[in-house]
């Protein structure tokens, strides 16, 4: 993992007393909410319906026990007891009193952690596959990549007022789990020649225009990427549009003056920042990567299970992966149980999850952006017990990839900008699709409360959308979405539905599928084979 | 560093952060500086940019400005700090200033653009920039200003 110099130490540390000093003069008066606000949301404070919510970042979705300890310590002393674990691989904490951010920060700086940038119109905390350094298919960890970005993007002088949040994920497999072309950059780790570089898609995103990220450019060298992004930034805060907050994405851009102008631009761009000496030297990379260098796996450690628990066996079938050592596993620990709030944890459960990492995963956790937890380097003979402690803590529902593994903004039930209410509708869904989950396979449901696309109801196999209807929650369905590497768009059913009638309309979508599918097929792919119309006749028939 | 210098700071509508005189003659539009170069300029050197004018129109002309002005009709428009680098990178030398909304909080990332003058709209607690100005000890990335990038650093 990545440790703190006292570069990075020094910097988190002015960034508490800036912010310190920037509350004092809020609460003082000298600032007005106006001027106020574009300074909180870039250390992630919001202000929501019923108090201050605070985001913190999570860098890639890694952390170790320690920091996790201290999230956990933040919800009891500053919250109620909980956490949010949210869809960039961040954490929420709902109930927060302007006057103790400070204090917050300060705490969470002492675990080199911050808050910086996760909101507001600038580079926003960049996320990664939650398997980074475990799994088999990556041609790097993708790791070492996104803290260098992090680095570069944080109080970036120039982009720090961009006409629109900018979000960047980094990947190095071709099996996709980071959703990486909905990104405003999306960066993929490729090998060319024996040399590791960036295949960069740009223009991605959700919100109320879904665009999937066309290439832009096939490889970036290593030592040229710092540059490469800072002429893709440039174009884009020089001509992204400023007149119309719906249409200030870089996709907008993107799209309206196309793929190859936009590449032309960034090019040109390029050839002149690159005389500036803007890129690191390789010797930075190489001091990054080292932090993130393989723990030292036992070779000998068994690879044997016993199954003879079925309720074990079920969700080792479920939320565990292969790892890439042998005799390690990788396990996804379900922020969904059925009926719960998606992505919820309790201080209790921080704490335990906390343990296991240190104790189990060589002190390494990660947050995915299905808004569940990973132990990354797992013992496989540790699995039972692991198990245990997890289903003790009500964090064992073998659900991973399945319908009740549902992603959901907070809704209506937190956030100012919705329309609807998302968890509600996730706890009635996951009731009803509880029995039959597993006969039903991998099925990516994922809510969002409005047209900001939060819970990136485009990329769901289902998705819905909740929207107001003349002053009353009406939910809008989709099918045929996907976040991963076979990326797409979902599309619209037809007239939407209430609260209950959604559920129902869901309920007969999955029984469509199950009548319609050939042995192998998920959701998704038997929607594609065949079409919307059956499901359609199901639903509205 | 004349940057964390109160005299220079404190008090003025017009922030400098340069030693030599501010420049008075009126800055033209882009417009118009453009439309009198030929065939016979009058010689005006001062230009003001507006947010959304293409700062390179402006580089075959550089070595005969003394001040180019930019303008940021509402902080959240940030095409100024982008048009700061581009000047700057051309090798612009000559005074750069920021004018409209401008807020303390801003300086310190405007100052790393290159901006060298400020004429914010609203008046600017000497004390707030003082400290906004000196907090940071170390930044990340390169800047149009000399300060060496933490990955420099860390090189030795």
């Amino acid at each position: 993992m990545y440790r703190y110099d006292h570069y990075d130490q020094s910097i988190v540390d002015a960034r508490v007393d800036e912010f310190r000093d920037q509350v004092t003069r809020r609460l003082s008066g000298q600032l007005t909410e106006d001027q106020f606000k574009p300074i909180r949301l870039m250390n992630g404070l919001y202000l929501q319906l019923h108090a201050y919510m605070l985001r913190v970042a999570i860098p890639y979705g890694t952390l170790d026990s320690r920091q996790m300890r201290m999230l956990g310590s933040i919800a009891r002393d500053h919250d109620r007891g909980y956490g949010h674990f949210t869809t960039r691989q961040n954490l929420q904490f709902n109930w927060i009193k302007l006057e103790e951010t400070p204090d917050i920060l300060a705490k969470l700086a002492t675990v080199e952690m911050h808050a910086i940038q996760t909101s507001g119109n600038c580079i926003r905390n960049i996320s990664s596959d939650q398997f980074a350094g475990a799994a088999a298919d990556e041609v790097a960890d993708p790791r070492p990549w996104a803290e260098l970005i992090r680095q570069w993007s944080t109080f970036h002088p120039e982009f720090s007022y961009l006409p629109r949040k900018f979000k960047i994920a980094v990947i190095a497999a071709d099996e996709d789990r980071a959703a990486m072309r909905l990104h405003d950059i999306g960066i993929q780790l490729v090998e060319r020649d024996g040399l590791l570089g960036a295949r960069i898609y740009v223009g991605g995103g959700m919100g109320r225009t879904p665009m999937i990220a066309p290439l832009i450019r096939d490889f970036v060298a290593a030592d040229d990427l710092m540059s490469y992004l800072e002429a893709a930034l440039r174009v884009y805060n020089r001509y992204g549009r400023r007149d119309n907050i719906y249409k200030a994405r870089i996709k907008i851009l993107v799209h309206e003056i196309g793929a190859d102008a936009y590449r032309a631009q960034v090019e040109e761009e390029f050839a002149a920042v690159k005389q500036l000496g803007l890129d690191p030297p390789a010797a930075e990379l190489a001091r990054i990567t080292a932090m993130f260098a393989a723990p030292p796996f036992d070779p000998a450690a068994p690879a044997e299970i016993d199954r003879t628990d079925p309720d074990f066996a079920l969700w080792l079938d479920q939320n565990v992966r292969a790892h890439k050592a042998p005799g390690y596993s990788i396990v996804t620990i379900s922020l969904k149980p059925v009926g719960g709030i998606p992505g919820d944890a309790t201080a209790d459960q921080i704490d335990l999850v906390a343990d296991l990492a240190e104790r189990h995963s060589f002190d390494e956790l990660r947050v995915t952006h299905a808004q569940n937890l990973v132990l990354p380097h797992v013992r496989t003979s540790d699995l039972h017990a692991i198990w245990q402690q997890l289903a003790d803590a009500g964090l064992a529902e073998p659900n991973l990839d399945l319908a009740t593994d549902i992603i959901a903004c907070p809704g209506l039930d937190y956030c100012s900008l919705a329309n609807a209410r998302s968890i509600p509708l996730a706890q009635k869904l996951s009731e009803r699709l509880a029995p039959v989950q597993h006969n039903l396979g991998e099925l990516k449901m994922k809510i969002s409360g409005c047209i900001n696309a939060c819970g990136h109801h485009h990329a769901g196999h289902i998705g819905i959308l909740g929207v107001d209807k003349k002053g009353t929650e009406n939910y809008q369905l989709s099918f045929g979405g996907s976040g991963a590497e076979d990326v797409s768009l979902a599309k619209i059913t037809g007239p939407g539905f209430d609260e209950d009638g959604v559920v129902d309309a869901v309920e007969r979508a999955t029984d469509t599928y199950r009548t319609l599918r050939e042995p192998g097929e998920r959701f998704l792919d038997t929607y594609r084979r065949v079409g919307m119309q059956p499901f359609k006749e199901a639903i509205y028939g | 560093m004349a940057d964390r210098d109160q005299s220079e700071i404190g008090g003025e509508p017009l922030l400098r952060f340069r030693d030599d005189q501010p420049h008075d003659e009126p800055a033209v539009t882009l417009d118009a500086f453009l439309a009198d170069q030929t065939p016979e300029p009058s010689g005006a050197t001062a230009v003001r940019l507006e947010a959304g004018d293409d700062a390179r129109a402006l580089l075959p002309h550089l070595d005969r400005l003394a001040l180019i002005e930019v303008s940021f009709p509402t902080f959240r428009d940030g095409r100024g700090y982008s048009a700061a680098r581009i000047l700057r990178e051309a090798g612009y030398s000559g005074e750069l200033r920021a004018a409209g909304d401008v807020l303390v909080d801003q300086l310190p990332l405007m100052r790393r653009c290159g901006f060298d003058s400020f004429a914010p709209e609203a008046e600017i607690d000497a004390a707030t920039l003082r400290r906004s100005l000196s907090r940071y000890d170390y930044r990340y990335q390169r800047g149009a200003d000399p300060i060496a990038p933490v990955w420099k650093l860390r090189g030795g």
